[in-house]
């Protein structure tokens, strides 16, 4: 067991909170992050139960504004940015020529030509430069404000209540929009989006007077009843995962594309034809050529038998010959049994599979599920 | 915080409490916060011989998988069974209630080698 020096890590706004709350503080892409500041699994259910509170304030953060910024986007995004409402926010994939994928983000339409994409943290570095280099003769103002603003995420499913004791508009706002509301002299961008699959915001707001502005929010934390308490890295893996969310590195990354790991609903892969000013995506041929082959293997979903957990890289068996490999897995706290998200061809990818997981110490018996492994009850 | 005083401890973060030719061990409180919350608890079953620097059974967390060794070869005598059905106890007792194995040994000198709390904590100081 090590533990990782923290001397190089960046701080975001809300480092000096974390550490008033105990947090257990682990390098994370660069940033100094509370993994959790107490129990995961409490955490856990905490924001299934009410709510918690989550600094996403690592996440990338890239304006685009100008003539062209809304073509520039169409050109990288795999999602149709031509014809975004403003108060619109879109998840795509950004993908290489291969149409292997650099990352999944999130865009925030501010008017037509004024934009934001939220990128993970362990890519932003590597983003701004596939952007630059993807810019041609475009022009477009890039501005990173990763280090200018902060971001949070309120999930669960007291959160819009609480919210509506200060706002009436935000928790009227449908899923994936957003508004901007003054605060003082604060200025936010608030979404109805999260990484959950709970209910809730995410936040963005100047990083100066971030604590204070989310101090409203937080003010009675550490009672044990707090309808929102600050939850960690580790929470936020095991609530994605039951919800069925990717993670970048886990279930995507540059020699994996995003049909195959099942985010079709991500990929416009006729941009251009209905309306050739939205033009084409970089990896659109590629992608292309993949849906036409048919796809050879498929992101599935897995219950594992007994309490152990699958972890990434274990090989997925059936009658001893390897099928595939576990990308993520955890046991989920909320189910109460292993859970685990595989690639396996797709022949084998029909829910009631039997399969085995070699967990290294011997083999588990499990069964393709569908996914969601956990859907949030209607409120 | 400080480990015990009455137990022994290894580098590799388990505690060892020897009564006579019986020692129970389990994993210190540095281990099970570095581990975060403890899912699974596989104790080697009662029978099981186990030699000096064997595996006495796994623990395994939200975020990882460990083997737990024996500084002392020796017989499982019996296995906390509490702890395999509840497994945060060793996260919230990891020197109580989250003890994992007692062993039957022959000879307990091997523990004389192991570290006292003092060493234990300052080894494991600013961690």
């Amino acid at each position: 067991m090590s533990t990782t020096s923290t001397s190089a890590l960046m701080h975001t706004p809300f480092h000096a909170l974390h550490l008033e709350h105990g947090g257990r503080m682990v390098g994370y892409a660069g940033w100094d992050m509370p993994l959790t500041y107490g129990s995961i699994i409490e955490e856990h259910h905490q924001v299934r139960r009410s709510g918690g509170f989550f600094d996403v304030s690592h996440m990338g953060r890239v304006r685009f504004t100008g003539r062209h910024a809304r073509r520039f986007l169409d050109r990288v995004c795999t999602r149709q940015i031509l014809g975004m409402e403003v108060g619109q926010c879109r998840y795509s994939l950004v993908c290489n020529e291969q149409g292997g994928c650099h990352d999944d983000v999130l865009i925030y339409c501010y008017d037509e030509d004024d934009y934001l994409v939220v990128c993970n943290a362990a890519n932003r570095e590597k983003l701004l430069r596939h952007f630059e280099a993807s810019r041609g003769d475009l022009a477009f103002k890039m501005d990173d404000q990763t280090v200018s603003t902060a971001m949070v995420a309120l999930q669960g499913p007291k959160v819009m209540e609480l919210i509506g004791n200060f706002s009436r508009e935000i928790p009227s706002l449908k899923r994936y929009r957003f508004t901007q509301k003054n605060m003082l002299v604060v200025k936010l961008t608030v979404s109805r989006t999260g990484y959950t699959g709970e209910d809730g915001v995410e936040i963005i707001l100047g990083s100066t007077m971030a604590r204070t502005a989310m101090n409203m929010f937080l003010k009675d934390v550490k009672s044990a009843t707090a309808i929102i308490k600050p939850t960690g890295l580790g929470a936020r893996d095991s609530l994605r995962l039951e919800a069925g969310m990717p993670l970048y590195g886990h279930e995507i990354d540059e020699q994996t594309d995003p049909l195959t790991a099942g985010l079709a609903f991500g990929v416009k892969l006729n941009k251009g034809d209905d309306d050739e000013r939205a033009g084409r995506f970089i990896g659109q041929e590629a992608l292309q050529a993949i849906a036409q082959a048919g796809l050879k293997r498929k992101l599935v979903g897995l219950k594992l038998e007994g309490r152990r957990s699958a972890r990434q890289g274990m090989p997925v068996t059936k009658s001893g010959s390897q099928l595939g490999v576990i990308t993520s897995g955890c046991l989920s706290p909320t189910l109460d049994c292993a859970i685990a998200m595989a690639f396996v061809p797709v022949e084998n990818a029909e829910v009631g599979t039997a399969v085995e997981v070699d967990l290294g110490r011997g083999s588990v018996a499990a069964q393709v599920v569908p996914m969601p492994f956990y859907k949030a009850p209607a409120p | 915080m400080s480990s015990p005083a009455d137990l022994k401890y290894s580098k590799s973060h388990e505690w060892f409490r020897c009564e006579g030719n019986t020692i129970t061990i389990g994993i210190t409180k540095h281990a099970a916060d570095e581990l975060t919350d403890i899912t699974f608890v596989e104790p080697k079953p009662v029978g099981t011989v186990i030699s000096a620097g064997g595996a006495i059974g796994e623990v395994e967390s939200v975020k990882t998988t460990s083997d737990v060794f024996s500084a002392c070869g020796g017989t499982v005598v019996e296995v906390n069974v509490a702890a395999v059905a509840d497994p945060s106890l060793v996260n919230s007792d990891p020197y109580g209630c989250g003890w994992l194995v007692k062993l039957a040994v022959a000879d307990p000198t091997p523990l004389k080698d192991l570290l006292n709390a003092a060493a234990y904590d300052s080894a494991n100081a600013g961690h």
